[in-house]
């Protein structure tokens, strides 16, 4: 017990005298919870509005300053010329045109119908069709307050509300994402990392020749990566929580427990990397190839699994960083229970058991 | 395996061989290593010397013949040689990003040694290498020299009855190998059997006996003397240039 409590203060002292790793380690959450919170959102904000009002009556002022009011869109200029808002289009001075008739209020009071166009840059076709809608429901909120509901007798409402993130927040799942990024950088590429200098510096050949269990000397090298692990999604919960407004309304226990056997998982594959190379760099090579691409494109967080080529939904299956991020968006951001991730936890058991499996085989191997 | 035969030998191989697939690394080497010697393995690179100290170290299984080390067998008792032996490779192996005491410490939870023990130990061995005031240095910021003293002292705290040493004066100044033979001269005396390999021919002269290995197989093996009257040569770079001038073998 002693020895393993040595062996463990070794690793990290070895961790903590790397002050530029220690610094990158704790960096890259921070700056892309930062990032990927308030950059790189792919909300839409300040969209610039050109207001084309051939009415100039009390109505359409109102509407105008209500689509100014809002926090989607900045009303960057008036004009009277439908050509000069063509024209803004064109030059990207506007995302979008409102068209306001001449006659606004009295084809609404007297006509009980009026149109209003909406020109809108399609050249980025998502940002064209979210900002439609939202100027629809800007002015459906004008109409009602002007004349109540409309008291049509076979009017069917829908009324539709987005669950578990109302607002559309981006951070929701970035959080998750940034979580097993930040996981499989410190377990999978450090350990294996840290596992292979020891046999290029001599260290591994050393350890082979005492009496030690290898398994024990690399078990002591797995702990502090895990400690500072744990810490590190500390870290990020309270980071979003604080600075993104993300919230845990699941069990915090459950997160952690989910967030342990990912460690595990992630810990063992850089083990089982370890064992199979005896270079640093193509240590960091397969774990970045290997790991860190597969987690970023199949991980779930960046590009949408249900909008992929089914050959590709089934490879993404194999990705474990995908089954950590369903589960963790479903316990933080749906506040679901164990009973909800249980088998996607079992699946990651399933691959640490793998990992580690082919580091034990591989391991023997190099001692015959 | 009598017990006469552990009394007498540190080290007994029989026709030691080790494949590789189709290619023998090491071809049925016997030789004997009495207790308190120092025993140099010579060999050019590719000769199999690294093999066969892998194979005697518990590294690597022998493909047939049979080995005993410190009176136990290689391949059927390794965990009992590597208890028994110390290892100082070419590298030095200190981590340095680790102080001087930490180094010792780790290496002595290797070996199983209590804290007691190592700070004993430590205390000891910072006195006699006269390195007191450096316990707390990192050793990156040691010279390559201390480094190798250092790993010496470590690799035999534990007291080994046989310390293994991999071409362990690499990259140090004459002065400094000096020094560091009279290290191995005083663990000999100790009665710790130095069994060292090296392509320093000049280092052989400070070995008692000598096998040079060449392709494989040992061309040859004894005392220096002895081993430089029967080849008529001047010195041990000349018994060895006789023998390995023949190789076919290269790294």
């Amino acid at each position: 017990m002693n020895q393993l409590k040595a062996f463990i203060l070794k690793e990290i002292f070895h961790i903590l005298r790397d002050r530029k790793t220690l610094l990158v380690l704790f960096g890259i959450p921070v700056a892309q919870i930062i990032l990927f919170g308030f950059a790189l959102s792919n909300e839409v904000k300040n969209t610039r509005l050109l207001v084309c009002d051939q009415a100039h009556d009390s109505y359409s002022a109102l509407l105008t300053s209500r689509l100014d009011a809002s926090r989607y869109f900045d009303v960057t200029g008036y004009t009277e010329n439908p050509e000069k808002g063509l024209a803004d289009l064109r030059a990207g001075t506007a995302h979008m045109v409102v068209v306001i008739p001449q006659d606004f209020a009295g084809k609404l009071d007297h006509g009980n119908e009026a149109n209003i166009q909406l020109l809108t840059d399609g050249t980025n076709p998502n940002l064209a069709a979210t900002i439609q809608l939202y100027v629809q429901a800007i002015v459906n909120d004008f109409r009602n307050d002007m004349y109540g509901k409309p008291d049509l007798p076979y009017e069917i409402g829908v009324s539709p509300r987005m669950l578990y993130n109302p607002q559309l927040k981006g951070s929701y799942t970035f959080v998750p994402g940034v979580m097993a990024m930040v996981l499989m950088i410190i377990c999978t590429l450090m350990t294996s990392v840290s596992i292979v200098r020891e046999k290029e510096l001599g260290n591994m050949e050393m350890l082979l020749v005492s009496p030690m269990n290898p398994m024990t000397a690399i078990f002591s090298k797995a702990v502090p990566y895990l400690m500072l692990s744990l810490l590190l999604v500390t870290v990020i919960l309270i980071l979003s929580v604080t600075v993104l407004e993300v919230p845990i309304r699941g069990n915090i226990l459950l997160l952690y427990l989910v967030s342990f056997v990912f460690i595990i998982t992630s810990l063992s594959f850089g083990l089982a990397i370890s064992t199979v190379t005896n270079s640093q760099q193509v240590a960091m090579l397969i774990s970045l190839m290997g790991l860190m691409l597969p987690t970023l494109m199949f991980g779930g967080f960046m590009f949408p699994i249900e909008n992929m080529p089914l050959p590709l939904q089934v490879v993404s299956n194999i990705v474990p960083a995908k089954w950590f991020y369903y589960s963790i968006n479903d316990i933080m951001i749906k506040g679901l229970g164990l009973s909800a991730v249980y088998q996607r936890v079992l699946l990651l058991i399933g691959y640490s058991a793998v990992f580690l499996a082919i580091s034990f085989r591989n391991f023997k191997i190099r001692l015959a | 395996m009598s017990t006469a035969l552990l009394d007498t030998w540190s080290i007994e191989t029989r026709d030691l061989t080790k494949k590789f697939g189709d290619f023998t690394a090491v071809d049925r080497i016997s030789f004997k290593v009495g207790k308190g010697e120092i025993f140099g393995f010579l060999g050019a690179n590719g000769a199999g010397k690294t093999t066969a100290m892998r194979m005697l170290t518990g590294l690597l299984n022998p493909t047939s013949g049979s080995a005993f080390v410190a009176g136990y067998n290689i391949a059927t008792d390794p965990e009992s040689v590597k208890r028994n032996i110390g290892y100082m490779s070419q590298k030095f192996s200190l981590y340095q990003d680790l102080r001087v005491w930490e180094n010792i410490e780790y290496y002595g939870g290797l070996y199983g040694m209590s804290l007691k023990e190592i700070r004993e130990a430590t205390g000891r061995m910072m006195e006699d290498l006269g390195m007191n005031a450096e316990k707390n240095v990192l050793v990156s910021e040691l010279p390559l020299g201390w480094k190798q003293k250092l790993a010496f002292s470590i690799a035999i705290m534990h007291h080994p009855g046989i310390v293994f040493l991999d071409e362990p004066t690499g990259g140090v100044d004459p002065i400094t190998r000096r020094q560091f033979w009279n290290m191995i001269y005083q663990t000999a005396r100790e009665g710790i059997t130095i069994f060292v390999t090296t392509h320093y021919m000049d280092e052989a002269e400070y070995c008692e006996r000598v096998a040079i290995m060449v392709d494989g197989k040992i061309e040859a093996i004894g005392k220096t003397s002895e081993l430089k009257s029967a080849y008529h040569a001047g010195s041990m770079d000349e018994v060895f240039y006789l023998l390995a001038r023949g190789a076919t073998r290269s790294e």
